[in-house]
């Protein structure tokens, strides 16, 4: 069990930004931790690497307590913090040189592995500039390399593509990939495509609570809220003919195209088909949107509001 | 420790602050000591470095404070200090780290003067006529001075995230510790030498002398040490 949390809560002042929350990480996940701002993400990260202590329950790191063995925690998480916080007059070499030494990496190898890192993290052309002078998605990659330098087993990563442009996301999500084997990560974001794209599972959490824990096919497959299928005809039908078929709840219309839901659990296609046929119009395109990410998040994180 | 030592003493090399300070400091010190006739050793006519050693503490209480006002007051406002609390160190290491690297950057600020003292060895008429023990306890009561002076930088520097508001109360607080309490010990009827000997001006004229008393080296260690640890409690203060 590379990361096991149980039973954590953590409250600031009166604020509880995290509300007695359990879940482990098996060694080798990679796990989306994803949730609006404010959701208790970062705490709940910030306590795993024993920057922040819990008000209540423990976090496991690999077996170790982050409040009674910090040290050995300490060592064994590779850590980027949310804004990738770095010392910007430091040069490139100079900053890896000196992570090296915060994690007492043998003298003689420290070369190598800043080197390593450099190559790994692309950072080849931009190694011997000052930090301060790398465009945003460079330092992110210096970000990176000081959280993978002494080779961690545990990769904690607070929203690491958050501020970049899209071209710098999808080169930091390939290098994410490319240094997550073999590694737990654990990694947050609010942004769905990032969890598709990276991770095989994915933690919800709103409001400091879990509301989804789940692996990501499944959280896709399952049915909740509700089904929306797009429609287009050819020739005239008003959406008061279309809320005659059971089951539909809403009918929007654009143009010729319908967008129409409908309950989950019932397919309506075959009835859409029949009334169509009935009135002699040809039915143009019929398309049915699964639950998509957003929908799922839509529906998972804005319940909790209203109760 | 080391490591967070040489960070920051790297820093200071490539940030012009060394230069500025050591630059500031001898420029100074060598206008009051040798040119401006008010103070200069030349014009008084007696073989000593008073000098220096009156006027070096007050410089300092301008010049320590702009060393360590970036100390913590910078990683906090950049975030950098949650990576450093984040790897492998204690807070010790870090507070130590800093608080070393400012003090190195001082002693090789003082370090120059010792000129001064052969040049007025030379001058003085016999040649070699002045009070070395004297001198020697002078610059250990001025190395001392620096120490307590640094470590109340540091302790200030953690109480904002603001460097100006760091260095005016670190210089406040290093005024207060250094003539405050002699100052105030003319309001106190009869606790007059108590009152004086928890500043530090009473001890450091007492080295002065040329006489290391343990009682004053005690005093600015552990007024150093008290300091330092108020410092690391402020930091692990995150942890209540």
């Amino acid at each position: 069990m590379s990361l096991q949390v149980s039973h954590l809560t953590k409250i600031y002042g009166s604020q509880r930004a995290v509300n007695d929350i359990s879940f482990s990480i098996q060694k080798g996940e990679i796990v989306g931790f994803l949730g609006p701002n404010g959701a208790g993400k970062s705490t709940t990260m910030k306590i795993a690497t024993s920057y922040l202590p819990p008000t209540s329950g423990s976090v496991l790191v690999n077996g170790l307590d982050v409040v009674r063995q910090p040290m050995e925690v300490k060592k064994i998480i590779g850590y980027l913090p949310e804004h990738n916080p770095l010392y910007l007059d430091m040069y490139v070499h100079e900053y890896l040189h000196f992570v090296c030494g915060l994690y007492k990496i043998d003298g003689a190898r420290v070369k190598e592995r800043v080197n390593e890192m450099i190559d790994l993290c692309g950072l080849t052309k931009e190694q011997n500039k000052r930090i301060e002078s790398l465009s945003k998605g460079y330092r992110q990659r210096v970000g990176l390399a000081q959280a993978l330098i002494h080779n961690p087993e545990v990769l904690i990563l607070d929203e690491p593509t958050s501020g970049l442009d899209p071209n710098q996301i999808l080169e930091i999500r390939k290098l994410i990939k490319q240094i997550s084997q073999n590694k737990t990560v654990i990694l947050s974001t609010h942004i769905m495509q990032e969890v598709q794209a990276l991770c095989d599972r994915v933690i919800v959490i709103n409001l400091g609570e879990i509301v989804a824990d789940d692996r990501l096919e499944n959280l896709l497959n399952k049915k909740g809220g509700l089904n929306t299928i797009v429609v287009e005809w050819e020739g005239e039908i008003t959406s008061e003919e279309l809320k005659s078929i059971a089951g539909i709840s809403t009918v929007v219309q654009e143009g010729k195209i319908f967008r129409i839901t409908s309950e989950s659990g019932i397919d309506i296609r075959a009835e859409l088909f029949r009334l169509s046929a009935a009135k002699g119009l040809s039915l143009l395109s019929l398309k049915q949107e699964g639950n998509t990410l957003e929908e799922i998040f839509k529906s998972l994180t804005t319940k909790e509001v209203v109760a | 420790m080391i490591r967070i030592f040489a960070k920051e003493f790297n820093g200071f090399l490539h940030s012009l602050i060394a230069y500025l300070v050591i630059g500031v400091f001898l420029t100074g010190m060598g206008l009051l000591t040798w040119v401006f006739p008010e103070t200069s050793v030349l014009d008084y006519g007696f073989a000593d470095l008073d000098t220096l050693f009156s006027m070096g503490p007050y410089v300092f209480i301008f010049l320590i404070p702009a060393i360590t006002m970036k100390s913590f007051a910078e990683e906090k406002k950049m975030g950098t200090l949650e990576l450093l609390f984040t790897k492998p160190l204690t807070d010790w290491d870090i507070v130590a780290g800093k608080f070393l690297a400012a003090f190195a950057l001082v002693l090789v600020a003082i370090l120059p003067t010792v000129i001064y003292y052969f040049s007025i060895v030379k001058l003085g008429n016999p040649v070699g006529n002045i009070d070395t023990a004297s001198v020697i306890g002078s610059y250990i009561g001025l190395a001392l001075l620096a120490a307590i002076f640094c470590a109340i930088g540091i302790l200030a520097s953690t109480l904002s995230n603001s460097q100006i508001v760091s260095f005016i109360l670190a210089a406040f607080f290093c005024f207060l510790f250094y003539t405050g309490f002699d100052s105030l010990s003319s309001f106190a009827g009869e606790n007059v030498l108590l009152i004086k000997q928890m500043g530090i001006l009473y001890h450091y004229e007492a080295l002065s002398k040329g006489l290391i008393d343990s009682r004053d080296v005690i005093y600015s260690i552990s007024v150093t040490g008290f300091f330092l640890l108020t410092t690391r409690t402020v930091l692990g203060s995150r942890l209540w």
